[in-house]
């Protein structure tokens, strides 16, 4: 909101309000729409405090009083979580295969819908809409398949291999996403730098690149967020337990049920794998609910 | 590589498709074409598109994976599949969800959507609820949040004994909920994982609609109001329809999302829920290949999920075809 837009906003309410007064029902509606946000609003943060609450108590405390504040704030359940459960050696192996998926899947995407964009071939379009029929399918269709492919590959079971997966399927996406955003840049930057002598990758690198950072910025952070939550492919192809990403390391901790559980430690690993993306959100949140607003108008 | 920079010289246009002619390939081009397409297709092709493929061959064989032996049984693997009394009620579970869920987090993401963005006080200028900013950013949370750990969170807070839930419940009076298992009770296990699914994906919808809301031109919403249209008769008459194609890319994508439902499925109810009430597709999918090792039935169920899938996609498109597709704006 602009600051015009704030005083608008301030001011002519209530100049309204003083020419006619407000009905009763004008009010009621007004009052039910915000109590509605409000308690959907606390649906949503309540979890989280519990969670991050609890996270600071003992097993007893979790199990005897769940309601009741931490009698201190017990951190070693974190550091339980990290050494104990591998939280601290799945998070290193997250970094790995969600880096390197995420540089894959941007340098691989964004040549890609460059040269979907700017370049007529024939099959360009059969191109595009196999890449885009990617959003659509089930990706259980394809995991046995897959199992075996990377088994043949000799990349089953590698963090590389998670990481090149991990970006094939995030491929279709970021195209799909960025093949318009090519098509807008205007033709006449390509044509002078050809002009000029650059070949068709200096145009790419030095034109291009530096024009489509906004969209490259977005689409990273969305991807950021996508890789990281990725549960399904290393579950299916990464049956290490040393290599776990954060994902699969979670749901095998909390697998190991019973009562013999630690509760802290598993509240504790809960909060340790939602903070980065959180962390992500909040300092990119303009930008990202930006680029989700590209995608709706698609 | 040879057979992409064969494809590229076209009789196209002028300008652009002129730099493409044969005679203009250069070394630079070639290298250009073969590693900017070549090399995302192939990892595409091979990682993506082949496995699709293969699975529906699979589907037809009776392959247990490790041993070389790929019988073709033909339909044998279907068959079976709807035979199998577990496997059909898996579908069951997975078709309730794609009936349920879209239109429960649809519906309710316009609600929240039109509160933020018209649903402020009807005079003055057309504008959300006081606030209406930091609901969408708030609501958007819960979708960013990796959906296992939404999943171990809930599961926590449904804990029959302590659990946020119940805690809360008998906290307001209501003692019979003191220790009631509501992942452990077939009557509640499915509408309480489906609260959670909702809880987790409704905030993303919010963000898309206000975005498409936004869109729309101020003057048909102060028209409206000028002609006495109050907020609900503007909600449905007015704004639905003018979102028509956001409302069915988005039944769509939470249909694909209902139809997958493995990651809340596996944290909330590992084994399937009471009675298999909570058995999805693609927790039986998953069992059957990595557990029982049994892949050549495994693609049969991928492909009945595949199926579903575009059957669900073609009756939201029968349906926006039947009740008016793009031309219905005009007679608003």
């Amino acid at each position: 909101m602009t600051t015009s837009q704030v005083a608008r906003a301030a001011v002519l309410p209530r100049a309204g309000r003083t020419r006619r007064s407000v009905p009763t029902g004008e009010r009621v509606v007004g009052g039910v729409s915000q109590a509605v946000l409000i308690v959907c609003a606390v649906v949503v943060v309540l979890p989280f405090l519990w969670t991050i609450m609890s996270s600071f108590k003992t097993t007893n405390q979790v199990l005897n009083s769940p309601f009741s504040l931490p009698d201190r704030l017990h951190l070693e359940n974190y550091a339980n979580a990290w050494t104990q459960a591998g939280i601290g050696q799945f998070f290193a192996n997250t970094l790995v295969v969600v880096g390197g998926a995420l540089v894959l899947t941007m340098v691989m995407g964004s040549m890609c819908a460059y040269f979907l964009a700017r370049f007529r071939f024939f099959g360009n379009r059969a191109v595009y809409l196999l890449m885009v029929a990617g959003l659509t399918f089930p990706i259980f269709l394809a995991i046995v398949p897959l199992f075996f492919i990377l088994k043949g590959l000799g990349l089953l079971g590698t963090l590389p291999g998670l990481a090149i997966t991990y970006s094939a399927f995030a491929l279709p996406f970021t195209v799909f996403f960025m093949v318009p955003f090519f098509r807008a840049l205007p033709a006449s930057v390509t044509e002078a730098a050809s002009l000029d002598g650059a070949g068709e990758w200096r145009t790419f690198f030095q034109v291009m690149v530096p024009m489509a950072r906004p969209a490259i910025a977005t689409l990273s952070i969305l991807n950021f967020v996508g890789l990281w939550n990725q549960f399904l492919l290393p579950v299916a192809l990464n049956p290490d337990q040393r290599k776990y990403v954060l994902t699969q390391g979670m749901a095998a901790f909390a697998g190991t049920a019973g009562y013999s559980i630690d509760f802290g430690a598993l509240f504790a690993a809960v909060v340790m794998t939602i903070v980065p993306v959180l962390i992500v959100y909040l300092v990119f949140q303009r930008a990202l609910s930006g680029s989700v607003v590209i995608g709706a108008d698609k | 590589m040879t057979a992409v920079a064969r494809t590229l010289p076209t009789a196209g246009g002028p300008s652009r498709a002129a730099r493409w002619r044969r005679k203009n390939l250069t070394f630079d081009k070639i290298t250009f074409a073969a590693v900017f397409l070549g090399i995302p297709l192939v990892v595409y092709a091979v990682l993506v598109l082949s496995p699709f493929v293969q699975a529906v061959y699979y589907s037809l064989t009776s392959w247990s994976g490790f041993d070389t032996n790929q019988a073709f049984i033909g339909l044998g693997n279907y068959a079976r599949a709807f035979q199998d009394d577990v496997f059909v009620t898996a579908v069951r579970n997975s078709v309730t969800l794609v009936l349920v869920l879209p239109i429960v987090i649809i519906a309710l993401a316009i609600a929240l959507a039109s509160l933020v963005t018209i649903g402020g006080a009807s005079s003055g200028p057309v504008r959300g609820v006081r606030g209406g900013e930091f609901y969408r950013v708030l609501l958007f949370f819960p979708y960013i949040i990796p959906a296992i750990a939404v999943g171990i969170m809930w599961g926590q807070i449904y804990d029959p004994s302590n659990g946020l839930l119940n805690g809360i419940l008998t906290s307001v009076g209501l003692k019979d909920f003191a220790s009631y298992p509501w992942l452990g009770d077939a009557r509640t296990a499915m509408a309480a994982t489906m609260f959670v699914m909702v809880w987790a994906s409704v905030g993303f919808y919010v963000v898309i609609f206000v975005a498409a809301i936004k869109a729309l031109p101020a003057e048909v919403f102060e028209a409206a109001r000028l002609d006495g249209a109050g907020r609900f008769r503007i909600a449905t008459r007015i704004t639905v329809p003018m979102l028509r194609a956001n409302i069915r890319t988005s039944l769509i994508y939470t249909g694909i999302f209902s139809l997958d439902a493995f990651v809340f499925m596996s944290a909330l109810n590992a084994g399937g829920g009471p009675q298999n009430s909570t058995l999805v597709i693609s927790q039986e999918l998953f069992k059957t290949a990595f557990t029982k090792g049994q892949f050549g039935y495994a693609c049969a169920m991928g492909v009945v999920l595949a199926a579903i899938t575009l059957l669900f996609a073609g009756i939201v498109f029968l349906v926006d075809r039947l009740t008016g597709g793009a031309e219905d704006l005009s007679e608003e």
